[in-house]
């Protein structure tokens, strides 16, 4: 459904993707690995259009590349930012409702089945965002992107600096998602979580894809495991 | 104590005055990130849009028609000018907006003349409201504080009540986000822009003609709705209101008691019938120095708390 190819990349002058090709198919939990600047995030930047992007970049057989973040959204491509961009003076639920795309949703998604999804959120469904714990504040900001009711998320390191326990449950939620055939682009850091949901993993280095496989490939492959991810 | 009434209630209205141009300027600054010199020149531009459509159609048309026209211009301003400048950077931003602010006053001038038109308050309202202890409220400041104050509260709950408030304020802290959950920032941006600029107008169809409509009137009100929102805090509206109504009633109050700074001069060893620099000094009343109050506050909040009332960041 998502198809980037030969995709470059720049910020002021450093060329920081050169030349990326990836694939997503529907319903799959893919999963965008690599060491620190290698231009993971970059790549989901430019794919939701808030870095330019130069190549191609299609959507369910639309060129989406160069055009606004919020057409793009709107075509079902959700983006959950590394920074957890939460609301923080909006409230819980005020958050989940700038999730939904509509002032009339007619999407899966409910503040309910948000709520439902990640009860600790109905709790504090009345207070503001910037008060959650960091844990909370990143299940927020899934949950806040499904409102939208896309068929693609991209979701940025979502258990950097988290608890091993809340790193599981974040794991849970994408399972979870997934299962609802929502497609799923991840970037992370953690090998554990990656492996054990991924359909297929990339690996990035120098702004390029340097490995494609299954994670039992990756498993079997000592030597780009050394070369591209381990520090 | 009638006086003490009659100031409070004068400063209530002058401070709700400038709370319609302060709110729109500080949600516009939160949106650019850089203050907007021009802003009160939307004002004036209210007041002689309201002065020009009130000649054939009366008041109420101008109450209607004024606002919507400043509101659009705003919007145009924002879309044509202001977005392709924006790549350039907040410096530029600002001496576009402070350029802005001249052009609109000279063509002010040509359109309108340079001395003050006659914008009047309509016969309908010129009428004394209530009469108290010997002094009389007009109708119209009354009308103007219901208006203001109607304004206020429909701000208020539109953007904390309802859906399209609820996107402005997620748009103004973290447009990018908003963009990627599907809303369209720079519409919003731009409308945003278009109804400060509105409320601006609307102030100065309400005020225009008790302050009096002339092409200096942007340049005198201009400074002090700055000092209004550094005060408050940039970017927050509560602060802002706050702060409008301090420096409305503070003023109001500095006039109207006129209290000599002579016991203060005194509590410094300074006689009344001192010679030479502080000889006008010791003869100043509150009444005098009003006008400087408000820079004062200025001086003071920002060397005592830069984030203002209730700001979120550092001016």
């Amino acid at each position: 459904m998502l198809e980037v190819r030969n995709l470059h990349a720049y910020y002021g002058k450093s060329h920081i993707l050169q030349g990326v090709d990836l694939e997503v198919r529907e319903g799959e939990i893919i999963s965008l690995l690599g060491r620190n600047g290698v231009g993971r995030s970059t790549t989901l930047k430019a794919i939701i259009g808030e870095v330019e992007p130069q190549g191609s970049i299609s959507f369910r057989g639309e060129e989406i590349a160069g055009r606004k973040s919020h057409v793009i959204a709107r075509k079902g491509i959700g983006y959950v930012p590394e920074n957890r961009d939460i609301f923080p003076t909006l409230t819980v639920r005020q958050n989940l409702i700038l999730g939904q795309k509509s002032a009339r949703p007619s999407g899966r998604w409910t503040v309910d089945s948000a709520f439902d999804l990640f009860p600790n959120l109905r709790e504090r469904a009345d207070i503001a965002a910037g008060v959650l714990s960091g844990g909370e504040q990143q299940m927020l900001t899934i949950c806040r992107t499904m409102m939208g009711d896309p068929q693609l998320v991209m979701i940025d390191e979502p258990t950097e600096g988290l608890a091993p326990q809340i790193v599981k449950r974040v794991g849970q939620l994408i399972e979870e998602i997934a299962s609802h055939g929502v497609a799923i682009l991840l970037v992370e850091q953690k090998l554990t979580i990656a492996l054990h949901i991924s359909a297929r993993v990339y690996i990035m280095g120098h702004g390029r894809i340097v490995f494609e496989g299954s994670p039992n490939d990756l498993r079997a492959n000592d030597q780009v495991r050394r070369e591209w991810l381990e520090v | 104590m009638e006086v003490f009434v009659f100031s409070l209630f004068n400063g209530v209205l002058y401070g709700m005055l400038l709370f319609l141009l302060a709110s729109g300027l500080t949600l516009i600054f939160s949106m650019m990130g850089v203050l907007n010199f021009a802003h009160a020149s939307f004002f004036m531009l209210g007041a002689y849009f309201a002065y020009q459509i009130s000649q054939p159609l009366g008041f109420w048309s101008a109450l209607i028609a004024a606002p919507i026209l400043v509101g659009l211009l705003g919007a145009a301003v924002e879309r044509y000018m202001l977005r392709p400048v924006h790549r350039f950077g907040h410096v530029a931003e600002l001496l576009f907006t402070f350029g802005l602010a001249f052009v609109i006053e000279e063509l002010v001038q040509m359109v309108w003349g340079k001395v003050p038109v006659p914008y009047d308050v309509p016969e309908s309202m010129n009428i004394t409201a209530f009469a108290w202890q010997g002094l009389d409220y007009s109708a119209y400041r009354l009308f103007m504080l219901v208006i203001s104050v109607g304004i206020f509260v429909a701000l208020f709950f539109g953007l904390t009540r309802t859906r399209i408030g609820l996107i402005i304020r997620a748009s103004l802290t973290h447009p990018h986000m908003a963009a990627a959950l599907g809303h369209d920032v720079p519409k919003i941006f731009m409308w945003t822009f278009g109804v400060g600029c509105a409320l601006a107008g609307i102030a100065g169809v309400i005020g225009g003609n008790v302050l009096g409509t002339e092409p200096g009137m942007a340049i005198q009100l201009g400074p002090i709705v700055f000092v209004v929102i550094v005060v408050g805090g940039l970017g927050s509206l509560s602060g802002a209101l706050i702060a409008s109504l301090f420096i409305g009633i503070l003023n109001n109050m500095a006039i109207s008691y006129d209290f000599s700074l002579y016991p203060i001069f005194k509590e410094l060893g300074v006689e009344r019938n001192v010679e030479g620099v502080l000889a006008d000094l010791v003869n100043l009343t509150t009444g005098s120095i009003a006008p400087l109050l408000p820079y004062l506050l200025l001086v003071l909040m920002l060397i005592f708390r830069p984030r203002g009332l209730f700001g979120m960041r550092d001016v």
